[in-house]
């Protein structure tokens, strides 16, 4: 992470798949959990917490989309289609049947995760841009399905209100509190995620990826694993989905179209393909730049124009500015932000005696 | 090398000027409006031309002093159209100290209701969201202040009864519709007065992003060739409507357009004025400069030495933008008289806005009555008529079947 090391001295295996290669990593952990669990919602006033709010939510789904675009190599344009097959799985529990969260997040990602591993089949024979094809009719399908079942959708409005999620009695509706509860979840997806990449199945993934039919020679079931992609992507989609739905204390697919997949693919190409760090990156490039770019173009446009015309030029140069930083990193390292992180810590790494 | 200095002079002048209004801010009194916009998402046709209106009212109250005595700055956050930048809006409006919000969706009003109501902070959608927000007893800081779909589907059929000469019995209605919540929200209304009217209705479901109906319209136009069609479309597929109903030789006269499908972009992007003439449309404000507070603002932009803002030239969203500005401006005056000058906090203008009535804004603003257990306004629309060139207004205020929308609110939740 943040340490530097004075040279590779693995001597087996399992140190080599250490998550923590070095006790200076355990610290680093440490203070990082003391910063996201202690120092900031202490800090921070309600307004910033809420878009790292935003944020956490959006890690879980770009974590899930990254295991199966950056892991497994299948291209999905479906992602906000699961999110909504969870978001109205957990609404209607939680409505029809009163059930409390705990129950209905982990419900949520299995029923999305079985709709996923159903619109994942067609992978088993096409790759590629055939597959996003056929991901994008899932996506259209499972929101035209959802749009015209009020037994799912609950109504002509398509959106079912769900109660604040409770622990132990207690109601968590502030900004604050819901941090916590998405803290939670999202630091969760972070740590399995980083388990499931260097597990047996996370390297079935890469080998699939990296190469399917010699993954298949080498005993690997790529049908299963596939599909098996599909599901465990498709259930961080869910998860993701379950936790806007109680964040915003309501499920409507209308949050959930195509261009939210799209977001989802930007996060992950931005952040980094097949890597935990790059969507972490990704999810809080994308989510958090268009807010700091507006934060910090307002003072200045202030100077020049009337506040009418101030919002105008914001909007517009705030776009122009966002496509044109998501250009400039893509050019500056088209693997991402985690590969750029991971340039600069290699370049520190033997700073200042480098040859 | 002379545009520099003219730049650099300005920026030091108006830095100057930033910080004595800085320094000023301290003493004067300010009340904050947060404004939602979509200036560059999936409905930006409708929010370049609204969001200037909003703006421009503002910037006319303040310079005549404000509001008794309170300057109003307006915070304005572009969503673009999207939920989360919405939530975000919602909590820098927080931040700012704001006193009311102005929503913009239809999913991003569902998605900050239950914030709304836990943040006691009161929030207007006019034209979209449910309409069983109208009912304030069940959504106590969502206010509508405009028809609701609802409204406008009743409105409609009245107004195509009114069109066939008085009796609807045995005629045919097309409803033509946008595949979403929103465009569904009214079947309910059209289905029941189908009933109590005796008339036979049909829907025609345009799926998304509604730019190709061909085959709807035909369906319409070929077949079930009905004596009066309802179009509720958005985006860029009213145009798409109104040129292939002409083309396919359907009088555009017998056609009525809900508020999202009625603006002046519409009809130029359909070919003009000369294509769409008969088409007729639902509005919630008054179309059109011909208005004081139109004369007024663009005095205003005269004695700066600027030109007329060109948002204008769409004057049905301008004007709406100019509506709801005005609202808002009117909920919080009479929240600071009710308080006698203090300043007020959001549920005192939430009383405010319950306590506005009659406010009319020289005929552009509907008479409408929000209370505590209305928080539409009344429901009142207007049809204009595209004639000769532009649209004139054909017929007052006007609202319908209240019976039957009081009986299905009753019903919801």
């Amino acid at each position: 992470m943040l340490h530097r090391e004075s040279g590779v001295f693995k001597t087996s295996y399992a140190a080599d798949m250490a998550l923590y290669p070095l006790p200076i990593a355990r610290w680093t952990i440490l203070a990082i959990i003391v910063l996201f669990a202690v120092i900031l919602p202490v800090s921070l006033h309600e307004y910033y917490l809420s878009i790292i709010n935003l944020s956490l939510i959006a890690i879980v789904g770009a974590l899930g989309l990254n295991i199966l675009v950056g892991y497994t190599g299948q291209i999905s344009v479906g992602h906000a289609a699961f999110m909504s097959v969870g978001a109205y799985t957990a609404a209607n529990l939680a409505v029809k049947l009163g059930l409390p969260f705990w129950i209905t997040l982990p419900a949520g990602g299995l029923m999305a995760a079985l709709v996923g591993a159903i619109v994942g089949i067609p992978s088993l024979r096409i790759k590629g841009l055939y597959l996003a094809i056929a991901t994008l009719a899932g996506q259209l399908i499972i929101e035209w399905i959802i749009n015209h079942t009020p037994a799912i959708s609950g109504g002509a409005q398509a959106s079912i209100q769900v109660p604040r999620p409770t622990l132990w009695g207690h109601e968590l509706k502030s900004q604050g509190q819901l941090y916590f509860f998405l803290l939670f979840f999202a630091a969760l997806a972070i740590v399995a995620t980083l388990n499931l990449v260097r597990s047996r199945i996370g390297r079935a993934f890469v080998a699939i990826r990296d190469q399917d039919i010699a993954a298949e020679i080498i005993g690997i079931n790529i049908y299963r694993y596939k599909l098996l992609s599909f599901a465990i992507s498709s259930f961080y989609a869910g998860v993701c989905g379950v936790l806007y739905t109680y964040y915003l204390g309501i499920a409507n697919y209308e949050q959930f179209q195509i261009v939210v997949s799209i977001d989802y693919l930007a996060m992950i190409i931005i952040g980094g393909l097949g890597s935990v760090l790059g969507s972490v990156l990704g999810a809080v490039f994308v989510t958090m730049l268009p807010i700091v770019l507006r934060l910090a173009m307002e003072p200045l446009a202030g100077l020049f124009f009337s506040p009418g015309e101030m919002s105008s030029v914001i909007a517009s140069t705030r776009l122009v500015l966002f496509g044109g930083l998501i250009i400039f990193f893509l050019v500056v390292e088209p693997e991402g932000l985690n590969r750029l992180w991971r340039n600069i810590r290699n370049y520190f790494r033997v700073w200042p005696f480098s040859y | 090398m002379k545009h520099t200095r003219r730049w650099l002079g300005a920026a030091f002048a108006a830095g100057v000027v930033a910080l004595a209004a800085g320094a000023a801010f301290a003493q004067d009194k300010e009340v904050v409006f947060g404004l939602q916009c979509d200036r560059t998402g999936a409905t930006q046709t409708v929010g370049i031309f609204l969001c200037p209106g909003y703006h421009d009212y503002i910037a006319l109250l303040n310079s005549k002093g404000g509001i008794e005595g309170y300057k109003i700055r307006v915070v304005e956050i572009d969503h673009e159209y999207k939920v989360p930048p919405a939530m975000e809006a919602h909590e820098r409006f927080k931040l700012e100290g704001a006193i009311l919000e102005s929503l913009y969706g239809t999913p991003q009003t569902a998605a900050l209701t239950k914030k709304l109501e836990e943040d006691k902070l009161l929030g207007t959608s006019p034209g979209f969201g449910t309409a069983a927000a109208t009912d304030g007893k069940k959504f106590p800081y969502v206010f509508p202040i405009a028809a609701s779909y609802w409204s406008q589907g009743a409105a409609a059929v009245a107004f195509a009864k009114k069109e066939l000469g008085g009796s609807l019995k045995g005629k045919k209605i097309a409803y033509l519709f946008y595949d979403n919540p929103a465009g569904k929200e009214p079947l309910v209304i059209l289905e029941d007065l189908a009933k109590s009217e005796g008339f036979e209705l049909r829907t025609f479901a345009v799926p998304a992003p509604g730019l190709e109906m061909a085959a709807q319209i035909l369906d319409i136009t070929g077949r079930y060739r009905p004596d009066f069609v309802i179009a509720h479309l958005f985006g860029r597929s009213p145009s798409v409507s109104i040129k292939e109903l002409k083309g396919k030789g359907y009088p555009l006269s017998k056609v009525v357009s809900l508020v999202w499908g009625a603006s002046e972009a519409d009809i130029k992007a359909a070919g003009g004025y000369a294509v769409a003439e008969g088409y007729h449309t639902l509005q919630f404000a008054g179309v059109g400069g011909d208005f004081q507070v139109i004369k007024d603002i663009n005095a205003m932009y005269q004695s700066q030495g600027k030109p007329v803002p060109a948002a204008q030239e769409v004057s049905v969203y301008y004007n709406r933008g100019v509506m709801i500005a005005a609202i808002h401006a009117e909920a919080a005056r009479n929240a600071i008289k009710a308080k006698g000058g203090a300043r007020p906090t959001s549920e005192d203008v939430k009383r405010g806005m319950e306590s506005i009535n009659g406010f009319t804004l020289g005929g552009m603003v509907p008479p409408m009555e929000i209370t505590e257990a209305d928080h539409e306004g009344g429901g009142w629309v207007q049809v204009w008529t595209v004639k000769g060139g532009k649209l004139v207004k054909n017929g007052d205020w006007f609202r319908a079947y209240r019976d039957v929308l009081n009986k299905h609110l009753a019903a919801t939740n």
